[in-house]
């Protein structure tokens, strides 16, 4: 089958007299069609009040004309000329009919925004002000179905208390002890490096202990807990969100926040201490390879070890562990109960729950060390 | 152009199960060119498990299913993505892309399928929102506007590369009476201009009788087909009490409208 390029011409006429555009020509995939733009600018022009087809010599055809007669329509309407499709094949007339039949939407609201706006100190500032407002808001919230919790008087599962508890500790087990192991013996390499120098290499087991039972055990489980818990507690409350899963839960009568937040909130304060725990023996025992293979004895190396623990270490330690619990699981739910309904947002939520979680972990753990250092333990 | 004799669709000895739980058995029947055919029974019967059956999506237990003489169930998976690009399809919860806004949502098939150009493309997609009665709602997201709208929205997305066959998993379900009217005489408009065969599952029944020109009744206590044809006149002359029934009961308690 031939297939001949399409083509459009319009033949104009005086007021009065309808203008006549002639459509010829395949318009089907492989063309190279006319753009409606050409046409525009005739059309404005023209003086004729209305505009009739030719379509004598017009052949196939697929939904690029269709999109061609729409705009010409639309075009003919703005300027107040009659478009009369008569000639157009009856399937193309109805479908020109059906796409005419509802007014165009216009969008109101928010006009674009510009990049400069994006970047405005004022506006982000503002976003940040409120974001903190609700921060404090959710935690406030958090306090007060705690309290509930402590009165009885709570919605709160506790078979969800158990499953959280599953699902954040026994299962974390591998990873923690694999960053944990590798924590103590990057420690000991680093301080091994630097007291041979003096040659007090035997204090490397002091400041493994310290390290590990202070800082780094808490710190690694921490991060380790808020890229796994963290981001699946906001995907959990994120998809629940999107499913109308919390609306459901609200006009029943109950708390989202009791129901839902409460046992993960406990389940990681219960948690992370013990994991914490665990991460500081396979911290110390990981100083102690290194230690054995640069000629420390492990019996020398336990008995330093012994000196150097003490109470205020290890209190230190889990303190943190509990305040970092709480704030990797008030950054992951806050996330999910706010996040938006649709599949990208529940995304978003998993992303700003970890990130959210780093930056309060840092800045509560530097907090802590400020404070123990103006205290002096 | 279209064949009134020839066949779209052939379902030959279908059994669709799950595991053990047989769904439906010895499914037989055709689709013609042309055809709006509409899939009836009750819920949890095996309508929507039947549509996925037709798209590839589940594999059948025995049986086959033929488009235009040609096996789709042997086929493999590069000769399936052929013959499905001559569909267009929508979902029963929708299946817009969220993270899309609506423009890109319909111009994808686009990109992948013709050699329009960007700005083709944009106009094409303006027609097709228009023709389902959102011109103007290019740039927003399927959560900013209504359900019915994401309905025709994914409409449109479905008839982008202008197909042969649509399937639609219930259309109209969830919409109030008037926009689920609206949206059946929008697929029959469709249909009929664009020539396409039509498939879908439909609880309807006022649609059914208005648009259907062909369906099958699955029974869920039987597991099997119980009969097939024109619904009006499987309402009036079913050999098949049940169907009889199914069709003509619900329609008692939904007041037809002015007959007057
Ligand atoms: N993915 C699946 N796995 C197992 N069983 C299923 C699955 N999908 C559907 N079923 C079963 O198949 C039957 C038919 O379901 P469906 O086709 O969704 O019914 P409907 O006719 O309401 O659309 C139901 O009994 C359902 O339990
Ligand atoms: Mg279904």
């Amino acid at each position: 089958m031939k297939v001949d390029s399409p083509r459009f011409e319009l033949h104009d006429a005086d007021s009065g007299e309808p203008a006549i555009l002639e459509l010829s020509g395949d318009w089907v995939q492989g063309q190279t069609l006319p753009r409606f733009a050409m046409l525009r600018p005739q059309l404005t022009d023209t003086r004729a009040t209305q505009l009739s087809l030719d379509t004598d010599n017009l052949g196939e055809w697929d939904s690029r004309l269709m999109a061609f007669l729409l705009q010409c329509r639309n075009c003919c309407d703005q300027q107040d000329i009659k478009f009369d499709a008569s000639a157009l094949p009856d399937s193309a007339q109805r479908l020109l009919h059906i796409a005419t039949t509802v007014p165009r939407h216009q969008r109101q609201g928010e006009p674009p925004r510009h990049w400069w706006q994006i970047g405005n100190p004022l506006a982000l500032l503002r976003k940040t002000g409120r974001n903190v407002v609700q921060s404090v808001a959710f935690f406030g919230a958090v306090c007060i179905a705690l309290g509930r919790l402590l009165g009885g008087r709570a919605n709160t599962r506790f078979v969800d208390f158990w499953h959280f508890c599953y699902q954040t500790g026994p299962n974390a087990f591998a990873i923690i002890s694999l960053t944990s192991l590798l924590v103590g013996m990057i420690l000991a390499y680093l301080g091994a490096a630097q007291l041979q120098q003096f040659g007090a290499e035997i204090y490397v087991a002091d400041l493994v202990v310290i390290g590990v039972l202070r800082e780094m055990g808490v710190l690694m489980t921490a991060v380790v807990i808020a890229g796994r818990t963290g981001a699946a507690y906001a995907a959990q409350l994120g998809t629940m969100q999107a499913n109308e899963e919390i609306d459901a839960i609200i006009t029943m009568g109950i708390s989202p926040i009791e129901f839902l937040v409460t046992p993960r909130i406990l389940a990681l304060l219960v948690m992370m201490p013990l994991l914490t725990i665990y991460a500081n023996l396979l911290g110390i025992l990981g100083g102690a390879l290194v230690s054995a293979g640069m000629g420390i004895s492990m019996l020398q190396y336990a008995g330093h070890a012994s000196d150097a623990v003490s109470l205020t270490h290890i209190g230190i330690g889990l303190t943190k562990s509990v305040v970092f619990g709480a704030l990797i699981a008030i950054a992951g739910c806050r996330a999910g109960i706010q996040s938006g309904r649709d599949s990208a947002a529940v995304g978003q939520a998993a992303t700003q729950a970890v990130v959210t979680s780093l930056i309060y972990l840092i800045v509560a753990d530097a907090a802590i060390n400020i404070l123990c250092q103006q205290l002096d333990i | 152009m279209t064949d009134d004799t020839a066949v779209d669709i052939e379902v030959r000895d279908l059994t669709m199960a799950f595991g053990a739980n047989v769904v439906q058995r010895d499914l037989n029947f055709d689709i013609k060119r042309g055809d709006i055919f509409v899939i009836i029974g009750g819920s949890g019967c095996g309508k929507s498990t039947l549509l996925k059956h037709m798209l590839g999506l589940i594999e059948p237990a025995r049986g086959e299913i033929l488009y235009r003489g040609e096996s789709f169930t042997r086929a493999t998976n590069a000769e399936r993505d052929v013959m499905r690009r001559r569909w267009g399809i929508t979902y029963q919860s929708g299946g817009l892309f969220g993270a899309m806004t609506l423009a890109q949502n319909i111009s994808l098939p686009l990109q992948l399928y013709t050699d329009y150009t960007a700005a083709e493309i944009r106009d094409v997609v303006d027609y097709k929102l228009s023709l389902v009665g959102l011109g103007g709602f290019e740039g927003y997201f399927p959560a900013e506007i209504s359900g019915g709208m994401e309905k025709r929205a994914a409409l449109a997305r479905a008839i982008a590369l202008d197909p042969d066959i649509l399937f639609f998993d219930e259309p109209s379900a969830g919409l109030d009476p008037i926009s689920s009217r609206l949206l059946d005489e929008l697929i029959a408009q469709l249909k009929e201009s664009i020539g396409a065969t039509v498939v879908m599952v439909s609880h309807e029944l006022a649609s059914i009788f208005e648009i259907a020109t062909n369906s099958v009744y699955l029974d869920a206590d039987s597991h099997t087909m119980l009969d097939y044809g024109d619904p009006r006149m499987l309402r009036d002359h079913s050999e098949q009490p049940i169907v009889r029934q199914f069709l003509s009961r619900s329609t008692e308690h939904q007041e037809e409208p002015a007959n007057e």
